[in-house]
């Protein structure tokens, strides 16, 4: 029985509180069902409404699933669910959903199509895969991706000889950030979720990350717990989110300075001697560097630049130092802002040095220890790249998840050589990478475009052949690696089978394998056969995660703080942590961050900032059921002021044109307080241009297609999106 | 016998509406309807703004007007002091609908009868939370035993200040709001 001691003082906090209405944990869902008897199955399995991956219990009744709930076991979910957790029986359900694969059967674009039977379409794949490698090079095949179909298409690109894999999730969100921490502590500030203690922190730092409005379950679990508990929450952002709500310091700063505020606020921590002076000698490198840099930072700079009271920037920093090092100053995670993001990153990675957060309660925990014995079935070691990979572009640092818009670029211009088809498996690309204008060129010069998807988006229904993935309800996905305080394993497993003619994406990719004659990186029996011998490699018992807990804890990986055995492991360079960054200047980049200001619209015009909202993933969940009802279409939120200034009333439906005479579908206005003069907001996902989805389809507006310009951060190429200026035009 | 009430820590709500969700799984609410709601009110002006975050539901009153006016006994008050619905006996005429200061009852439209939050009567059957509050990523929604001196809720409402929605029309909420804001500097 796996036991995590997180969970055993909370059961036993439960059972101290009375009996009655306890919750008492299911000690086995096997054993819960057959408490219930009758028909009743409970399956523990991993949710997939985003990518937190909590841990979730399916109730199946006579071959339905009824209801989700959180696994008590698991650290990411710790017994609850949110909204689109809960509401996944909704996407399971869906009527809208991919139900048969579809070989395209007309013009690419106008949507017309035919049923397909898996085989027919698998050739059809397989053959068009097989020339264009014939043709132009295995290279010439590329793939973007998100979310657990990855992997298995990965395997099939590799084995072909491509390298010419990316995912969206570095160059339009989180790389920029994880390179950033990299380069300063050697290690990313976190796998899927962030290494920070928020339920022992006594100030929590927020740059524009909307706690509450993004939901990751156990973060938000935590953040709440930490507001509860009477935690100081600063919160920098032009718009009195949900968080700010909770804050004792809101600086609404103006959109594109946040590097402004930080190296000031290094400055005042290190002038006023308020950093950790043991940490700093002991853990890190380039001290003197960063001091002498920021020094031309001051308060009444900073107060000019930022648009920020001088006595809120110093007020608020000081406070945080107050309760240092019991305080974190979060990395963030959607980090493709202005086009100068890493620098920003590496700011908030050196202020959080500089007050020794990382390995201390209250601020970011040392990574779980673990180690799993590496496991990969068998299959023989790819055939090397045919030739070497676009996918780091002219970015030094960029990463192994690769820059998305490479690819594009090099497949409209065909420089430096050709690609000539595209592989896309869980990413609606129309919406996740900026500039739709390219995408849809891009898609328009390629030979053969596959899609594998469960919704017909615009993205899928420009694909030559589309391949309906059967839903996370439905399918195996491997054991998944769980990296919180602790290490742990948890599994994906279907709850009931695959509705139409729908197929796990294991499936999909090792039948292709099959189908190009590359039989050994096929799956040896079933995905279920290769979990087992997966776990056994692992020492784990499969039938404990199957049948009982869903999740188990791996022993003694919990060290979560410095104490004198417990000594941090930077996997830097120096070992230590770098202030001063050799590796950045060896490439030619500022070696301390440098304050570079951007540009800021003009008169009638606003900066188009995007978020996200707690019953939403991205563009993926607006067609699910009870989250279209609770949020049907986007708003675009407008400061009062400026509304009446313009004559806009609150509710009206407007359009947005940006810089380049783009517009926007019709959106409604929220004429609000809430937001500062110069930019306006919209949660981003909405507005799709998807007629088969029937609920979510022209519903709301799209901030990507108004994203039509975009700045790529030099160090790592991810795109600053946050650069479009709109105007207002009433009449919609 | 028990006598169940919640409370709503404001200040930990952080509007995720996982409690929304959850209460139109666990209770089959028909589309467009809603047992709970929350809402997220925002007072001032820019910057110096507060936030409200209020969850509301049923208040299960103990003097309630919905159970004084049902012409049919269909609205009654069960021995743990909550107020449920016969779905048998109601008639789907309304008044109550109207009664109610808290706006929280609506009619199922497919089957005729008033509807409204139970407190999950059929999982405090079997000796569960609410799904509201089994599911709260904040920790907001607390649930309990009045006459428990040790229940968590009980402690609770011992050790804060807490207010009742339209308390002075005396309808007797069992809904309980506590709240501290942030002092902002």
């Amino acid at each position: 029985m796996a036991f995590s001691r997180r969970n055993f003082l909370k059961y036993a906090a439960m059972s101290a509180g009375g009996a009655v209405l306890a919750d008492t944990p299911f000690i086995s869902a096997e054993a819960r069902a057959q408490a219930e008897g009758g028909n009743v199955k409970y399956v523990p399995t991993s949710c997939e409404m985003c990518f937190w991956k909590c841990g979730a219990v399916a109730k199946v009744v006579d071959g339905k699933v009824v209801k989700l709930e959180g696994n008590p076991y698991h650290p990411q979910s710790r017994g609850k669910l949110c909204a689109r957790g809960q509401a996944g029986i909704g996407q399971l359900y869906d009527e809208d959903r991919l139900k048969h694969p579809m070989i395209l059967d007309g013009p690419r674009g106008e949507g017309k199509y035919r049923k397909a039977s898996w085989d027919e379409a698998l050739t059809l794949v397989a053959k068009k895969m097989q020339a264009i490698a014939n043709k132009y090079g295995p290279e010439s095949l590329a793939m973007m991706s998100h979310g657990s179909p990855g992997d298995y298409f990965t395997n099939v690109l590799k084995a072909m000889g491509s390298r010419n894999i990316a995912f969206p999730s570095f160059a339009q969100c989180k790389g920029i950030r994880d390179v950033a921490w990299e380069l300063t502590f050697g290690h990313k500030p976190g796998t899927s979720c962030e290494r920070v203690d928020l339920e022992n922190s006594r100030v929590i730092v927020l740059f524009g990350t909307h706690l509450g409005e993004n939901m990751h379950n156990s973060q938000n679990q935590e953040f709440a717990e930490a507001v509860g508990r009477g935690a100081k929450i600063i919160c920098v952002d032009p718009r009195y989110s949900t968080a700010a709500s909770k804050s004792s310091f809101w600086l609404p700063i103006k959109p594109g300075t946040d590097t402004a505020l930080l190296l000031t606020w290094i400055n005042i921590v290190i002038s006023e001697g308020l950093y950790d002076k043991e940490y700093v000698e002991k853990y890190t490198v380039g001290f003197d560097e960063v001091k002498e840099a920021v020094k031309e930072y001051t308060p009444e700079w900073a107060a000019q630049e930022t648009e920020l009271p001088m006595s809120q920037i110093v007020e608020s920093v000081r406070e945080l130092c107050r309760y240092a090092p019991n305080v974190v100053v979060h990395p963030g995670r959607h980090y493709s802002w202005y086009g100068n993001d890493t620098q920003r990153a590496r700011a908030v990675a050196i202020l959080n040095a500089l007050l020794g957060t990382w390995g201390r309660k209250g601020g970011m925990w040392l990574p779980a220890k673990a180690k799993f014995a590496s496991f990969n079935d068998g299959a023989p070691a790819y055939p090397p790249a045919s030739k070497p990979s676009l996918i780091k572009g002219d970015f030094p640092f960029a990463g192994g998840e690769g820059v998305t818009q490479v690819l594009r670029d090099a497949t409209i211009t065909g420089n430096p050589y050709p690609i000539k088809a595209w592989l896309v498996a869980g990413t609606n690309l129309m919406k996740s990478l900026p500039d739709q204008r390219l995408t849809r060129k891009a898609i328009d010069s390629l030979e053969f475009f596959v899609a594998i998807d469960l919704f017909p988006t615009e993205t899928v229904m420009l694909a030559d052949v589309i391949l309906p993935e059967c839903t996370y309800l439905e399918r195996h996905d491997g054991l998944f690696k769980i990296s919180t305080r602790e290490a742990g394993v948890a599994i994906r497993q279907p709850a009931v089978e695959p509705m139409y003619d729908t197929k796990p994406a294991w499936w999909i990719g090792s039948e292709l394998c099959k189908k190009l004659g590359l039989d050994e990186y096929a799956a040896k029996d079933n995905w279920e056969g290769r979990m087992r011998r997966q776990a056994k490699a692992w020492g784990i018992d499969y039938d404990q995660l199957a049948k009982h807990t869903g999740y188990v804890t791996i022993p003694d990986s919990e060290k979560p703080y410095i104490t004198e055995d417990n000594q941090p492991v930077f996997g830097t360079f120096s070992e230590k942590i770098e202030l001063y960054s050799d590796e950045l200047e060896g490439e030619g980049f500022d070696p301390v961050p440098k304050y570079e200001p951007i540009e800021h619209p003009g008169k009638d015009m606003f900066r188009l900032i995007y978020g996200r909202s707690p019953v939403h993933t991205f563009s993926r969940t607006v067609n699910t059921q009870w989250l279209w009802e609770l949020e049907k279409e986007n708003e675009v939120w407008l400061n009062k002021k400026e509304a009446d200034r313009l004559g806009i009333k609150n509710g009206q439906y407007v359009v947005l044109e940006n810089q380049d005479g783009v517009r926007c579908n019709k959106v409604k206005t929220k004429v609000t307080e809430r937001i500062r003069h110069d930019c306006v907001y919209m949660i981003h996902g909405f507005g799709h241009n998807a007629p088969r989805l029937k609920r979510a389809n022209q519903s709301g507006a799209d901030d990507q297609q108004l994203i039509t310009k975009y700045i790529e951060d030099p160090i790592t190429g991810g795109t600053g999106m946050r650069v479009n200026f709109v105007k207002i035009i009433k009449e919609a | 016998m028990p006598r169940y009430a919640m409370v709503i820590d404001q200040s930990r709500c952080i509007g995720c509406m996982a409690c929304v969700v959850s209460c139109k799984r666990e209770n089959d609410v028909p589309p467009e309807h809603y047992r709970t709601r929350v809402l997220e009110m925002v007072q001032g002006s820019f910057p110096d703004l507060t936030t409200e975050m209020r969850s509301e539901l049923c208040n299960h009153c103990d003097n309630a007007p919905c159970v004084n006016i049902c012409p049919t006994g269909a609205s009654h008050h069960e021995e743990d002091g909550t107020v449920q619905i016969d779905r048998d006996k109601c008639v789907g005429c309304k008044a109550c609908i109207t009664s109610c200061p808290y706006n929280a009852r609506h009619i199922n439209e497919e089957h005729g009868y008033a509807d409204k939050c139970s407190f999950c009567q059929q999982r405090l059957a079997e000796g569960k939370k609410p799904a509201c509050v089994a599911t709260c990523v904040g920790g907001s929604r607390i649930f309990g035993d009045l006459d428990d001196p040790q229940s968590e809720i009980s402690i609770i409402l011992r050790k804060n200040s807490h207010r009742v929605l339209n308390k002075a029309i005396g309808t007797g909420p069992n809904v309980y709001y506590i709240n501290q804001y942030p002092k902002r500097a």
